[in-house]
């Protein structure tokens, strides 16, 4: 089910995205997600997906360029864009000395939501993430499994339209990343957008509805896993080729050169 | 076992080193720079305290004699302090431990050269800290004051040796989970015990919070044994003499010997338990029966008196400086009822002891922050998240000097009014030097926020000096209480100058 109509604007839509360290990390990046789709970023390791991530979410502020979340201006009007918006790092940071649903109502009153409701919803969420033993547990003794849950249970506590993951499966065993991809499934069925990086080429070509692949911290490729596999080149159909060879060879295409394609076999890999 | 010492003293060293450069990348040059400035300095303090005593003999009479040994118990209980932060620091870093206990090398010996490690480290801090004091008394009364350095050497072996049996016998009584924060507070109030205990006595029998004179009043002199005593070696020893230090020597390298005979063997199980204890489920009364309403400022506020309130660790070493604070209370205590100028002298430690705090808390606010991208993803402008972090800290401010404020206003209105004005302008000067020199990090490095700029430290320290100078002054009711506030602004102003956010 998607919430975008013919002149819904764009869940993101970012245009000449600049950010340079000590050389440039995300050059001149264009980039549309349609609002209820679940898109994946893929790209080698230092390739920009983060970097693009943490600016659309304003952790970071971009050289140059312009982010739209749901046509709100993300530079000019940063707090009505994360009032929207909700991120979840590879790394979950929470509190050590507070509950899991001390967490959640602590998130809530962050994002003014009402009491009553913010409680509600954290109700459902624990039940769902199967953290309703460990609720009223302060988090120090969480495994990393479980505090990735807290902090996906406390993205989705405001029910942002627009969610932003990095490689939120990092580390978790096989039950916790299936009740993770079920939140995310029926998070994008009720009409909100998830935008995910990851490595794990399997969750993308499984769960995303679009793909993007970036590289040299440009968007190289973007589309179905079947348009991908025709932008490389690879054929579509029966016998077709696997993600993680679209990939390879997407990657390598752009690298250009024998080191490019071992740097993207090496991020594949990992 | 020569390599695994060489292998402790070069991590020692880098320890060391990242302490002095803030784990930045400072040149050799630039840090050779700072290390002769502040060595320079160091002697200069020293020099206008110690030279007129280079003159003492190897046989000073018994006030001198009691002088020395209880500034010698003074810097000897920081070593042990010290000590005791080392060894149980030793027990809980995991990074190593791992390696150390699953590699084929006798865990005996590898804790024994760790523990022998821990003692070079805390005999050159020590050194160190003696140096300008002993160079200064070497030169004006003689080469024989260098000997100093082996009976400080000496001391801080004993020292040492202590904390390793301390600890180890903790981890015997009250298990691995409550070591660490039993330790720590132990150390602390070891180091700062001495200190306290020396200014109640000095306020009990001269109404000041002096402590040089409680050590040469005549009781304490009449009291204590005949200069032929052993007692007195240790202050022999310090002074040049000879045998004294022999024996302290002998004595220093036996303790630690016997020290780690009995504690390495221990060390390895002392470890294990450690590791196995840090993860705790601990169970929050509060049902789920209702969230509470309230404002973003609000929650964030509420979050950080309950972070705080819920991690003794972090209460004991905030609070710790709190424990100077008893002295003067004491004082106001006695001041009840009586007249005299006593109440004058609080004014000055409550502005220190408020400054110095809201460093602490201010730090732990805005530089502590454990969900730091979970905060600057909310929807509130950077701005309100710090002013409600400020208002975090000053709330807690308040909530802890209210009580001296209302004490004293009972005894000295205009002493209480001042006070209260230099609390709150020193814990917001601290305040904002934190914020000026905020680094992300995380709370568990709250002990070592120091190392991670040195400006930041030093411009605290002085400005909380520089206010409560000014307190005191204005308590006086001279206008010379201009000056020192003039130092605080200038300091503040340089803060703003020196400020890495701004770059």
């Amino acid at each position: 089910m998607s919430m975008s109509g013919p002149d819904s604007p764009p869940a993101l839509e970012v245009l000449g995205l600049r950010k340079s360290f000590e050389r440039p990390a995300v050059d001149n990046l264009d980039l549309t997600v349609r609002a209820g789709e679940f898109y994946t970023l893929l790209g080698p390791n230092g390739a920009g997906k983060t970097t693009t991530l943490r600016m659309v979410v304003g952790l970071l502020r971009p050289d140059a360029g312009s982010i739209s979340v749901f046509g709100t201006d993300g530079l000019n009007d940063p707090v009505a864009a994360k009032q929207i918006m909700a991120w979840v790092s590879d790394e979950p940071m929470i509190y050590d000395k507070l509950t899991p649903f001390e967490y959640l109502e602590f998130v809530g009153g962050l994002w003014g939501i009402d009491a009553g409701v913010a409680q509600a919803r954290a109700r459902d969420l624990i039940e769902w993430l199967s953290l309703k033993p460990h609720a009223h547990q302060r988090c120090e003794g969480f495994s990393k499994g479980m505090r990735q849950k807290v902090a996906l249970a406390g993205a989705l506590v405001h029910e942002p339209k627009l969610i932003v993951l990095d490689e939120p499966f990092t580390g978790l065993d096989a039950g916790s990343a299936r009740q993770v991809k079920t939140v995310l499934r029926e998070h994008v069925q009720a009409g909100r957008t998830v935008i995910m990086t990851t490595h794990i080429l399997e969750v993308a070509e499984r769960m995303a509805d679009r793909i993007g692949v970036i590289a040299g911290g440009r968007l190289i490729a973007q589309g179905t896993l079947d348009d991908l596999r025709r932008q490389a080149g690879n054929p579509v159909g029966d016998g077709s080729s696997s993600l993680e060879d679209t990939f390879l060879a997407l990657v390598a295409e752009e690298a250009g050169t024998a080191e490019g394609a071992a740097a993207a076999e090496g991020a594949a890999a990992a | 076992m020569a390599w695994f010492a060489r292998h402790e003293l070069r991590l020692a060293w880098r320890d060391w080193h990242a302490m002095m450069t803030a784990g930045g990348r400072t040149r050799a040059r630039t840090l050779a720079i700072v290390v002769v400035a502040l060595a320079v300095f160091m002697h200069v303090v020293a020099y206008s305290m110690v030279a007129h005593f280079a003159g003492v003999g190897l046989d000073p009479d018994k006030t001198t004699l009691v002088v020395v040994t209880g500034s010698a118990l003074l810097s000897w209980s920081l070593m042990l302090s010290q000590a005791m932060e080392s060894v149980t620091r030793a027990f809980y870093t995991r990074s190593d431990l791992d390696l150390l206990l699953s590699s084929p090398i006798a865990s005996a010996k590898a804790f024994a050269v760790r523990i022998a490690a821990i003692a070079v480290s805390v005999m050159s801090m020590a050194a160190l800290l003696a140096a300008p004091f002993i160079n200064v008394l070497a030169a004006f009364g003689g080469a024989r004051w260098l000997m100093a350095y082996i009976a400080v050497a000496a001391m801080a072996a004993a020292a040492v040796a202590l904390a390793a049996v301390l600890t180890t016998a903790l981890f015997q009584m009250i298990g691995p989970k409550r070591t660490r924060l039993v330790a720590q507070i132990v150390a602390a109030v070891i180091g700062a015990g001495f200190v306290i205990g020396l200014q109640l006595a000095a306020i009990v029998s001269h109404g000041t919070l002096s402590r040089l004179a409680v050590l040469a009043s005549e009781p304490i002199v009449a009291i204590a044994p005949d200069t032929s005593s052993i007692v007195w070696w240790p202050a022999r020893a310090l002074l040049g003499n000879v045998v004294a230090i022999a024996g302290m020597l002998g004595a220093g390298i036996l303790l630690l010997g016997a020290s780690i005979a009995i504690v390495a063997p221990r060390f390895a199980d002392c470890a294990i338990a450690a590791a196995g204890a840090v993860p705790t489920a601990t169970r929050q009364r509060r049902s789920d029966s209702g969230f509470r309403s309230a404002s973003p400022n609000a929650m964030l506020r509420r979050k950080e008196w309950t972070l705080l309130r819920r991690d003794p660790w972090l209460v004991s070493q905030t609070l710790m400086q709190l424990l100077y604070l008893l002295p003067p209370a004491f004082l106001l205590w006695r001041g009840f009822g009586g007249e005299g100028a006593s109440q004058i002298l609080l004014v000055p430690v409550l502005v220190m002891a408020a400054g110095q705090l809201a460093g602490g808390l201010a730090w732990l606010a805005i530089s502590g922050e454990d969900a730091p991208e979970l905060v600057a993803t909310a929807p509130m402008t950077s701005g309100t998240i710090l002013r409600a972090k400020v208002e975090a800290v000053m709330g807690s401010i308040l909530l802890v000097f209210t009580p001296f404020i209302v004490a004293l206003a009972l005894v000295s209105p205009f002493c209480a009014l001042v006070a209260g004005l230099g609390i709150a302008i020193s814990a917001a000067s601290a305040t904002e030097i934190q914020l000026c020199f905020r680094a992300q990090a995380k709370r568990s490095q709250f002990r070592r926020r120091q190392t991670s700029s040195r400006v930041a430290t030093f411009a605290e320290a002085f400005v909380s000096i520089a206010w409560a100078a000014t307190a005191a002054l204005a308590a006086t009711g001279t206008p010379l209480a201009a000056m020192p506030g003039v130092v605080a602004v200038g300091i503040l102003a340089s803060a703003h100058l020196f400020n890495p956010q701004k770059a």
